[in-house]
């Protein structure tokens, strides 16, 4: 119940605040919080990486394995992203099986770097219907500070560029570079009182209606999309995140290119 | 099935749909004795029934909130809905289907006025073709007005897709496995956005087309829920005559009230203020 009358409280005081073009921590409606990444920070892992956006701070790992495919895709290695919400990071979150949010977090992580086509799957095929390489992408929240979604989504794909395949550890030839073809890129808006504003904090997340993430590729396309929250967005709402998605998303790929 | 060579011969689909074209739907309102509200669909070969239950009371009960209803949703597919047998029970993938859908719904419905309770909803695909979710979407629909739960209007839902790098409304299976973007889209009576997925490939041109192609699909899918509605209680008012008088004049000034409020978007486009 107390949490109910804090929430109505700030969201009293972020409405005001929208309503004054501000946002609490002082930052533009299209600015996002400041971005660290770190990579190769676990040696026991095949690729891994940290993302610090703000507040929010979580490790993502990469392990692969040889392993049997899809029957539908027998030429194909496979990609498998799973996501903890683990209880250390928020009192919200408790142990045990991946809730829904869990699972939509990981699901649209996965969807961005699939649907990219960033990883070559097909490279990745040893003995065609019998042997394929695995790739497990596992992401923890250590810190949840609101917008888990982008913060997810550059650790994944951080990760992924750290990758070198053990093809030695298995008796399958040389290690070699995992091949990345694409960095796609989310971009999370919410909307709070007829505003977009874009990376909401944990504060702004909680009180938005809606939330949309717009994954885009180096092209400019989208390979993504997400709407999430009880609320609406106009068509127009819409057009106007995936635009400023685009554009973000150029600005952040920068930074993989620093990497 | 193989990939085809070409999805779209002549301007015309596999299943001979334009690529504007929705396939056929079939709506039977209050199909369940137990539910409080139900509907079974059809869309294309798509085979769907939702049951609503509720308000009442919420179980476990430290799940109940204080000022509003808590809405749930429970998307489920029959193990013998498709090809190879899907195991019962929950995956990933369905949390996913469930989550979106409710928040697909919930906004419509006044949750405020049903503090501490619970509305259950409930979706069994029967047959699955692509598109489930959406079609779910809008037996939930009409079996949460069946149920009589206030709300600000229907929900309705159709996908928008990509094959043969041509935009196409409402995939069906084929297209689905082998196409280059599926979008599902659900709407208010309004044109605003409750539900928005993608994955595929799409260009902000194409995605500015699609919604547009979504926002005509959606209307026409209102169209025929308010049909099935209206179909369903007709004869229980025909017994009180003046009632289906006054549901007539009420239904005329609402459809006027549609148009104009179309109108107004269609002016106000580009603008963020949507009144």
């Amino acid at each position: 119940m107390s949490e109910e009358v804090m929430n109505g409280l700030k969201k009293d005081y972020l409405y005001s605040l929208i309503l004054k073009n501000q946002r609490a921590d002082g930052r533009d409606f299209e600015e996002s919080r400041d971005i660290v990444i770190k990579t190769n920070i676990i040696e026991k892992a095949e690729g891994s990486a940290s993302v610090k956006l703000g507040d929010t701070y979580l490790v993502a790992g990469i392990k692969i394995q040889p392993g049997t495919p899809f029957p539908d895709t027998p030429n194909k290695g496979v990609i498998i992203t799973n996501l903890e919400l683990i209880p250390m990071a928020s009192p919200n979150f408790e142990a045990g099986p991946p809730g829904e949010n869990a699972v939509e977090l990981a699901r649209v992580v996965d969807r961005g770097i699939r649907e990219s086509h960033s990883i070559d799957l097909k490279g990745l095929c040893i003995v065609p219907g019998e042997n394929v390489w695995l790739i497990f992408i596992d992401i923890h929240v250590i810190d949840d500070g609101g917008n888990l979604m982008d913060a997810a989504c550059l650790a994944a794909i951080a990760a992924l560029l750290d990758v070198t395949v053990p093809a030695k550890k298995y008796g399958i030839g040389e290690d070699f570079k995992l091949p990345i073809r694409d960095i796609p890129i989310a971009v999370t808006a919410v909307e709070i009182d007829g505003s977009i504003v874009i990376d909401p904090s944990i504060d702004e997340g909680r009180i938005a209606g809606a939330k949309l993430t717009v994954t885009s590729n180096i092209d400019g396309s989208i390979s993504a999309m997400q709407k999430s929250g009880v609320g609406l967005f106009t068509p127009e709402q819409i057009n106007y995140v995936a635009d400023v998605a685009v554009r973000r998303s150029e600005e952040l790929r920068e930074k993989f290119l620093e990497l | 099935m193989d990939k085809p060579e070409k999805f779209i011969i002549d301007g015309i689909r596999l299943d001979g749909r334009k690529p504007d074209e929705l396939r056929p739907m079939k709506i039977e309102v209050g199909v369940l004795n137990r539910a409080d509200g139900s509907c079974y669909l059809e869309f294309g070969k798509n085979k769907v029934l939702a049951a609503v239950y509720g308000p009442r009371e919420v179980h476990p009960r430290h799940n109940q909130k204080p000022t509003t209803a808590v809405v749930r949703f429970r998307y489920n597919m029959a193990s013998f809905s498709v090809e190879e047998r899907k195991r019962p029970g929950p995956d990933r993938r369905s949390i996913e289907v469930s989550k979106v859908s409710r928040e697909a719904v919930e906004p419509m419905i006044f949750t405020e006025y049903f503090p501490k309770s619970a509305i259950d909803i409930f979706v069994e695909v029967l047959q699955a073709d692509a598109g489930t979710r959406t079609a779910g979407i809008n037996a939930a629909s009409i079996a949460l007005a069946d149920a009589s739960i206030p709300m600000r209007g229907l929900v309705s839902s159709c996908a928008v897709g990509k094959v043969d790098g041509e935009l196409v409304l409402d995939l069906m299976k084929d297209e689905d496995n082998y196409g280059e973007a599926d979008m599902p889209v659900a709407m208010t009576p309004d044109g605003e956005i409750t539900l928005l997925q993608m994955d595929g490939n799409l260009t902000r041109e194409e995605l500015k087309k699609a919604l547009e192609m979504a926002t005509e699909g959606c209307k026409q899918i209102y169209k025929l829920q308010r049909e099935a509605l209206i179909g369903r209680y007709k004869k229980e008012l025909e017994e009180h005559k003046e009632d289906v008088e006054l549901v007539e004049t009420i239904t005329e000034s609402e459809e006027t009230s549609i148009e104009s409020t179309t109108t107004v978007n269609i002016d106000e486009s580009g603008g963020l203020d949507d009144e």
